[in-house]
């Protein structure tokens, strides 16, 4: 039974991980109803644009204030250069735009910084905590709860934003309908820039985390599409849901390998995830929190 | 002056419902043809025909097919390039298992067996829509080529996963050379190109589009929403399924799953969306432009940099090819949201009055 237990923490805490991701998808998607694919770019430009300033001398205290001015620099420039020229076209059109974005910034990010694979050091070691071993007998990494830590302090610092501060609350008009929200005068290209500033900074958070825990390279772009199913699960509007459904993925996901992987040959860790949110979906076509769709004709 | 249908009368049904009504189209579309049938096997060397024309009408194959199921039915999906997969392997295995299959009766039942999986994955089409549809694509994706790679069976317990297809033989002739290959994937793209440009004008692509356009009033009227959706996701995936095939049996010979990768599936999207969100004729143009603008690229970053003597590392020359490529597509998206195909309108559109400005 302890070793479920061990499993299902693990689970819950690279759950967390996920989650960091989806945040940023939520927080575009919910202001402005676009499905932004370049957010996994986004975690790897963040990434390596660290560690290419550490290699350059910086601090990591210079460091990280300099890649978050970065980033929302690239927020500001994106909604500029992309998303304004493109709006009020289908969302699958943006959805495309956001592609093409996703692949500049990642040859922008290489040219840059160069390909190679490089180790980024935290401080954090990825290793089981000693008192929690000894008094349980079960291994819960020091760095997982440390993340878990972080998002939290994430989830708060944002829901505060978005309930407390007049921009949060031009956020959430906006998101509820861009039309009204212009005509009482809300100042909706301003939103839109603040929106994706902020999902910059998230995605500074998501990628020191996963480039800590894999190391920076490429292959960080797909952590974008762990955080799918997440996304399914708790619905794409929704920041509580990013992180419940992450929770529930990655508590599911890790279950299922350990206790249903031997059965089928393994490896399932790569699809289990959205299958899983699939069934979810036929019960639930809105996810968890998404907001019920009501068809009109 | 030269593109006007002033003149042309209408005088039969038959007439009134032909594919192309004007003259000048169905000149162009059959002087295209005689082209693409003529002189490019006599003109382009082997090269050409094997890593340009050949992939070039594969992909056009399955742009078609995703483009039936984004553009005329309006289900977004992203494996596209799990169905190629299963149309390819599901060849391989009729080729290999029934003595004496005719290939071409193979890549139909590759194909059929793609729609039948295509079919399996729409199911939770009828249930969700939009994004949340992308995701229940994507698992077919990834569950797909993650249950190819671990069922020896499929494989025929080959240790790499790798399989090799067999050789082409219609009627006792054998298609080795680049040229023959190039005419028979040519064939095959002709006329399921036929096929699909006469479906998207009829009954079930009118009933199609009212689907995309508005599900719910769609069924209102009385179109028959399960029916209208699952056949667009098996019609869609049985033309990805022979186009997979193709890429098997005609384009690289040996193929792994792993070729058929969820990059392989935006890359088709990529073609749907430049060339054309419901046109057929999109499907072809946003796959010349998808598979034509990495080599051009290529080809001018190499001759740059050994004209100006540059010397640019080999990984950021493609790098540079990337960031081109991504930001081609936004400037596309941004200057014609709705495709090349949509270009192509407005030149007619100005054709037609040529040399008049009203």
């Amino acid at each position: 039974m302890s070793f479920f237990f061990e499993v299902l923490i693990g689970g819950l805490l690279s759950g967390v991980m996920y989650s960091l991701v989806a945040l940023g998808f939520v927080l575009i998607y919910k202001a402005s109803g676009v499905f932004n694919f370049a957010q996994g770019a986004m975690v790897f430009f963040a990434a390596l644009t660290y560690v290419g300033l550490l290699e350059h001398g910086f601090s990591p205290w210079l460091a990280v204030p300099a890649t978050l001015l970065v980033m929302i620099l690239l927020g500001l420039v994106t909604e500029r250069v992309v998303l304004r020229p493109l709006v009020n076209q289908p969302q699958i059109t943006l959805f495309m735009a956001t592609i093409g974005l996703a692949f500049f910034i990642e040859g922008l990010a290489q040219i840059v910084w160069g390909a190679n694979v490089r180790g980024l050091e935290l401080g954090l070691q990825d290793e089981p905590i000693q008192w929690v071993t000894d008094t349980t007998g079960m291994n819960v990494s020091k760095f997982d709860l440390v993340a878990a830590g972080v998002a939290a302090l994430l989830v708060t610092a944002l829901a505060l934003f978005f309930s407390r501060t007049r921009i949060g609350r031009a956020l959430r008009a906006v998101a509820d309908d861009h039309q009204a929200a212009l005509a009482v005068g809300i100042p909706l290209q301003q939103i839109w820039a603040i929106v994706w500033g902020v999902a910059g900074a998230v995605a500074l958070v998501a990628g020191l985390l996963w480039g800590a825990r894999n190391g920076v390279q490429f292959a960080l772009t797909f952590v974008a599409l762990k955080a799918l199913p997440v996304l399914i699960l708790g619905g794409f509007d929704s920041i509580p849901g990013a992180i419940v459904g992450g929770l529930i993925i990655g508590a599911s996901e890790k279950l299922a390998e350990v206790y249903l992987g031997p059965f089928v040959g393994g490896g399932i860790e790569g699809w289990f995830s959205y299958v899983f949110a699939l069934m979810f979906l036929l019960v639930r076509p809105e996810g968890l929190f998404g907001e019920k769709h009501i068809d009109r004709v | 002056m030269l593109y006007r249908e002033a003149g042309q009368f209408k005088v039969s049904y038959a007439q009134d419902q032909q594919i192309f009504p004007i003259r000048q189209d169905r000149v162009a579309v059959l002087a295209l043809v005689a082209i693409a049938f003529i002189v490019i096997p006599v003109v382009g060397n082997q090269y050409w025909l094997s890593a340009i024309f050949i992939p070039f009408l594969i992909f056009s194959l399955a742009a078609l097919g995703l483009n039936i199921l984004t553009g005329y039915a309006g289900q977004l999906s992203l494996g596209t390039a799990a169905f190629m997969a299963v149309g390819a392997f599901a060849s391989y295995n009729f080729m290999l298992r029934v003595p004496g299959m005719p290939i071409l009766l193979a890549f139909a039942g590759g194909g059929t067996v793609a729609a039948l999986v295509g079919i399996l994955f729409g199911l939770p089409s009828l249930r969700i829509r939009g994004f949340y549809l992308v995701v229940a694509t994507l698992a077919a994706q990834f569950f797909i080529l993650w249950f190819l790679t671990k069922v020896g069976w499929i494989t025929n317990y080959s240790s790499s996963g790798v399989i090799t297809a067999q050789q082409i033989v219609i009627l006792g002739y054998a298609f080795n050379t680049a040229t023959s290959k190039y005419l028979l994937v040519l064939s095959i793209v002709t006329v399921m190109a036929l096929a699909a440009k006469n479906m998207a004008r009829g009954n079930i692509g009118r009933s199609w589009m009212a689907v995309r356009d508005m599900d719910v009033a769609a069924e209102v009227i009385g179109i028959r929403l399960m029916r209208a959706k699952l056949l667009a996701f098996a019609v869609s995936s049985f033309y990805c399924g022979v186009a997979g095939a193709l890429i098997a049996y005609a384009y690289l010979g040996t193929v792994e799953p792993e070729a058929f990768s969820l990059d392989l599936s935006f890359r088709i999207l990529f073609m749907v969306i430049i060339g054309g969100v419901g046109t057929v004729l999109g499907s072809f143009l946003g796959a010349a432009f998808v598979t034509l603008v990495p080599v051009l690229l290529s080809v001018t970053v190499r001759f740059l940099d050994s004209s100006l003597d540059l010397h640019i590392a080999e990984s950021a020359i493609s790098n540079l090819e990337l960031m081109v490529f991504g930001g081609l597509i936004i400037f596309f998206l941004i200057v014609e949201p709705h495709g090349l195909a949509r270009l192509w309108q407005i030149a007619k559109e100005k054709l037609r009055l040529w040399p008049f400005p009203h």
